[in-house]
């Protein structure tokens, strides 16, 4: 005979639930861990590079660099001080919580303080694959246009915190940043923002700040 | 661009349930997507014929529920569907509104085949 089964299961479940395995290394370890989404060239590294240069020597950065191929991020940011393990996802156009899981075994959470996950660059398909950081951070960039909220809602709806880089740009390109800012806003009401410049470093001590603040919360916890 | 491992997702998914229920053959999975999920039937559509074979999920129609992003208007009370490049409420212009469907991405239910017949009462 034929019946109809009730599921009502999130299609990502599996995921999800790895995700959770995921977060709960990084709370027991005490780290921080973000995961950097953005499209490419939008200037995720550059960030992690700038990041780690005014960070000090009181906060341990690490970093997971997701790419399809090649080694060139992981290699930047090594060159920055760095602990830094490459994923090469083989065409993959975002990571997923299992990736994450694999490389966690040659990092050493506990030497850390602060974990970023470079993800793969693309504005589609990272939103939808929980890693198990505890920020989602969209670094969007001044060239791409004020519209991206508008085209990658999915994207600009599933993060904490926005970083809005390339400022330096402003002056050279039509950007109606009230355009940005109101497709943001609708998106994901109050979104913590940080406008930066990799190359006049504009911007970077708000965001410093919030970094202390978030993995000092992190380490105060009993 | 990720539909393949959604869709391996999906036939996971689906042949737990099955099995728990017993069944010997899943005819049609419902699934539910919203707006802001970016999911593409087709593909969908094409990595399943691939993968589902030789499974019971074989041959299995997918039915695809699309929910628009439907917004509501904190200010002035409307309820409207996103558009492309206005998200503002069309009404008053406020941008304090809220979503209220467009996330969705779930497998709602499964149409399956078992041994059982109508009469039989097995717990
Ligand atoms: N003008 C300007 N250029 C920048 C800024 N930040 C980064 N860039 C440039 O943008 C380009 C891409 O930077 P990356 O940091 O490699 O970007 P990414 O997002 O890591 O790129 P992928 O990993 O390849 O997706 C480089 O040429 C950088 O020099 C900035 O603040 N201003
Ligand atoms: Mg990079
Ligand atoms: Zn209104």
């Amino acid at each position: 005979m034929s019946k109809t089964i009730p599921v009502v299961e999130k299609i990502l479940s599996a995921n999800d639930e790895l995700s959770e395995v995921n977060r709960s290394r990084f709370d027991a370890a005490r780290v921080f861990a973000m995961n950097f989404m953005a499209s490419p060239g939008a200037g995720k590294t550059s960030v992690i590079e700038q990041t780690l240069k005014r960070l000090g020597d009181d906060l341990r950065l690490g970093v997971i660099e997701g790419d399809i191929a090649t080694t060139i991020d992981a290699e930047r940011v090594q060159e920055a001080g760095a602990m830094a393990v490459q994923i090469n996802t083989g065409g993959n156009c975002h990571l997923e919580a299992y990736m994450i899981r694999d490389a966690l075994s040659q990092l050493s959470l506990d030497e850390l303080d602060m974990l970023v996950v470079e993800n793969v660059g693309n504005l589609v398909c990272p939103a939808n694959f929980k890693l198990g950081t505890h920020k989602n951070v969209l670094i969007a960039s001044v060239p791409e246009g004020d519209d991206k909220p508008y085209k990658y809602p999915g994207m600009y709806r599933g993060v904490d915190v926005l970083i809005l880089n390339k400022t330096d740009l402003l002056p050279y390109i039509k950007f109606n940043m009230d355009y940005f800012r109101e497709g943001v806003e609708i998106l994901n009401p109050g979104l913590t923002t940080f406008p930066v410049s990799c190359h006049t470093g504009e911007g970077f001590d708000a965001w410093i700040a919030w970094l202390r603040e978030q993995a000092e919360a992190m380490r105060s916890q009993s | 661009m990720h539909e393949l491992p959604v869709t391996q997702s999906i036939l996971d998914i689906a042949l737990r349930h099955a099995n728990e229920a017993g069944a010997t053959r899943i005819k049609d999975l419902y699934l539910v997507i919203g707006q802001l999920s970016s999911i593409i039937d087709d593909s969908v559509q094409f990595y399943w014929d691939i993968i589902s074979e030789g499974t019971i999920a074989e041959g299995a129609t997918l039915h695809f529920q699309r929910l628009n992003a439907e917004m509501h208007c904190a200010v002035c009370d409307l309820d409207y569907r996103l558009q492309e490049d206005q998200f503002a409420c069309p009404q008053c212009g406020n941008t304090h509104v809220q979503l209220v469907s467009g996330d969705e991405f779930y497998i709602e239910s499964l149409e399956v085949e078992t041994d059982e017949t109508p009469s039989s009462d097995n717990a």
